[in-house]
């Protein structure tokens, strides 16, 4: 009787363990294999220079400027709007109908399929209000896409402010508006500040809502204008893995651009969780 | 500054705030009102039996929803069939076994698992697990619905584990300790206390775990091989509701019967989206309302 307690006890642990470490492993997995075909394609001309004869050689300039430039515009739009919804969430709003219904939206459009904000960006940014398929409407289409995302962080960076500041604040004579500005906004900074790192991450990484409105395959010059089409390194990565005409010559590019997109992505995550560690160290 | 400047001020912002919460009714109302208003354009010129009984998807011709459908089900609830067990497994050992440190290397593990872009899963798929299921089934290629199942499986883990781990978190730890005590050994105690009363929030996890597949657009874009017949089996290509958006919106002309089309089978992905999220966050506030 001991001895099957024993081995079921084993078993138990060994199982459990076991199922956590091939989740690890699935990271891993991703991670080797990318990285380890992709960084000997990776050199200083492979960031820094255009495509060339057909996509086949040459860098992925035009892809990164395409995401930086797509994400400056996301966070433009998507942060004032979050923040602000998120400060009337949680300093204004008193519990009601409407409230409740604010709250239902915002948890609704987070469980959108991506796709569907491509569509809608389709509808609206670029047919309804006629600004064609572009940056512009890209990068309006992951702002609409990323703001439940920042409104939940933001709101939660807020809740954990104590309310005797706030009361302290008031009790002095400020009013609402410089209690938020003076105390609130600049204690919760980086909670708030995590939040929009990661939805930023986010971002730059999503492909399905800049199909249909404004990424290209090719453009020969990065243009300052918000009007154009650009290219972005997750739609760079989809069309050289499955559109392009000699897939198999284009893989190692494809294993490069790969490695560019998950270290960005990576890169902006680890800034997140480092400032989140820090600041819960200091509350 | 004088008091009545500031208590303008005050107000206007507040009337700033206040504006930007409506704003997010107005985005979900927006997004509702586009796909409602496309589709009764494509239903007004199409049957609804044509839609939902014609048994193949082919632009200007037919519009049959079901392979679309089916297609879009068999990867997600494969991918279910491998992540639900692997994802509460791995968060009872997160909660009951791993030491603090482990936990601390693990949460980072799985947030940046969570991380990884689609389009970068959806490439493996491609590189690496199509070649490998191409192999052993003998198989000429490996974009199928396995394929489809096995990356989305991998991309739900995240939200699964973390939501199961809150569940089984939630479950008091005398409960468990008091079965230990009567003599059920830890399988027991998993099966017969720890998983019934963590119920409620395992359910939430497999629900949003879900969710996230359903709506998951490159991954199965990508490998799924993408034919547009009723699947078979799980080695068969399989092309997706997301799938399907992704491939001919870019293509068709404005307005055209093939465009309304699109919207109508984004509408219903809407709404099957919608219903298991709310499945799952019904759940979700039972764990929420008996713990407070």
């Amino acid at each position: 009787m001991n001895m099957t307690r024993k081995f079921s006890a084993v078993f138990y642990w060994s199982i459990l363990s076991g199922s956590t470490l091939l989740v690890c492993s699935f990271l891993g997995i991703i991670l080797w294999d990318i990285f380890s075909k992709g960084f000997s394609s990776i050199s200083w001309q492979f960031i820094a220079s255009f495509p060339k004869e057909g996509m086949t050689k040459g860098g992925i300039l035009p892809a990164i400027a395409g995401t930086f430039i797509l994400t400056i515009i996301t966070t433009l739009f998507a942060v004032p709007f979050g923040v602000a919804c998120a400060i009337y969430l949680n300093e204004y709003a008193t519990p009601g109908p409407l409230n409740n219904l604010i709250r239902a939206s915002i948890r609704n459009l987070a469980g959108i399929p991506s796709i569907i904000y491509g569509l809608f960006g389709l509808a609206l940014f670029v047919q309804s209000l006629k600004l064609g398929t572009s940056i512009l409407s890209a990068g309006l289409t992951l702002g609409l896409l990323t703001l439940p995302y920042i409104i939940t962080t933001t709101e939660e960076a807020l809740k954990r402010i104590p309310n005797s500041l706030r009361e302290a604040t008031l009790a002095l004579g400020a009013t609402q508006a410089e209690t938020i500005r003076d105390v609130v906004l600049p204690l919760a900074v980086p909670g708030i500040l995590t939040g929009i790192i990661l939805s930023v991450s986010r971002a730059a990484g999503e492909t399905a809502p800049i199909l249909f409105t404004g990424a290209a395959f090719y453009i020969n010059s990065i243009s300052p204008s918000l009007h154009q089409e650009f290219m972005a390194l997750p739609y760079h990565l989809y069309m050289l893995s499955t559109q392009h005409t000699s897939i198999e010559k284009v893989r190692p590019l494809a294993y490069g651009t790969a490695t560019i997109l998950i270290a960005l992505v990576f890169a902006l995550n680890f800034t997140a969780i480092y400032i989140r560690n820090k600041s819960r160290k200091s509350i | 500054m004088s008091t009545q400047i500031r208590e303008r001020l005050d107000n206007t912002f507040r009337l700033i705030f206040q504006s930007s919460g409506l704003l997010t009714i107005l985005l979900l109302g927006g997004i509702l009102f586009m796909l409602l208003y496309n589709s009764l354009h494509f239903f007004s010129i199409t049957s609804f039996t044509d839609f939902f009984f014609k048994a193949s998807w082919d632009p200007d011709e037919q519009y049959g929803f079901i392979p679309l459908l089916i297609s879009t089900l068999l990867v997600s609830l494969g991918a279910m069939l491998l992540a639900v067990p692997l994802g509460i497994l791995s968060a009872a050992f997160l909660s009951e076994l791993a030491p603090r440190r482990v936990q601390a290397f693990l949460k980072p593990v799985i947030e940046l698992l969570a991380a990884i872009p689609s389009v970068a899963v959806g490439f493996l798929g491609i590189v690496l697990i199509g070649p490998a299921i191409a192999k052993v089934f003998g198989l000429q290629n490996g974009l199928n619905a396995l394929n489809g199942s096995v990356l989305l499986a991998v991309m739900s883990l995240p939200t699964i584990i973390t939501i199961s781990e809150d569940a089984i978190n939630a479950v008091p730890k005398a409960h468990k300790e008091a079965s230990l005590a009567l003599g059920a050994d830890h399988w027991q105690t998993m099966f017969k206390v720890t998983i019934p009363s963590a119920m409620p929030g395992l359910i939430a996890a497999v629900m949003l775990g879900l969710g996230r597949a359903l709506g998951e657009t490159m991954t199965v874009l990508m490998a799924t091989g993408n034919a547009s017949a009723i699947p078979k089996s799980f080695l068969d290509s399989v092309r997706t509701i997301t799938a399907t958006i992704a491939i001919e919106m870019g293509e068709v002309p404005y307005q055209t019967r093939h465009y309304f089309a699109l919207f109508a089978i984004a509408a219903i992905l809407f709404l099957i989206s919608l219903i298991i999220n709310l499945t799952g966050e019904f759940f979700a506030n039972r764990i929420r309302k008996y713990h407070a």
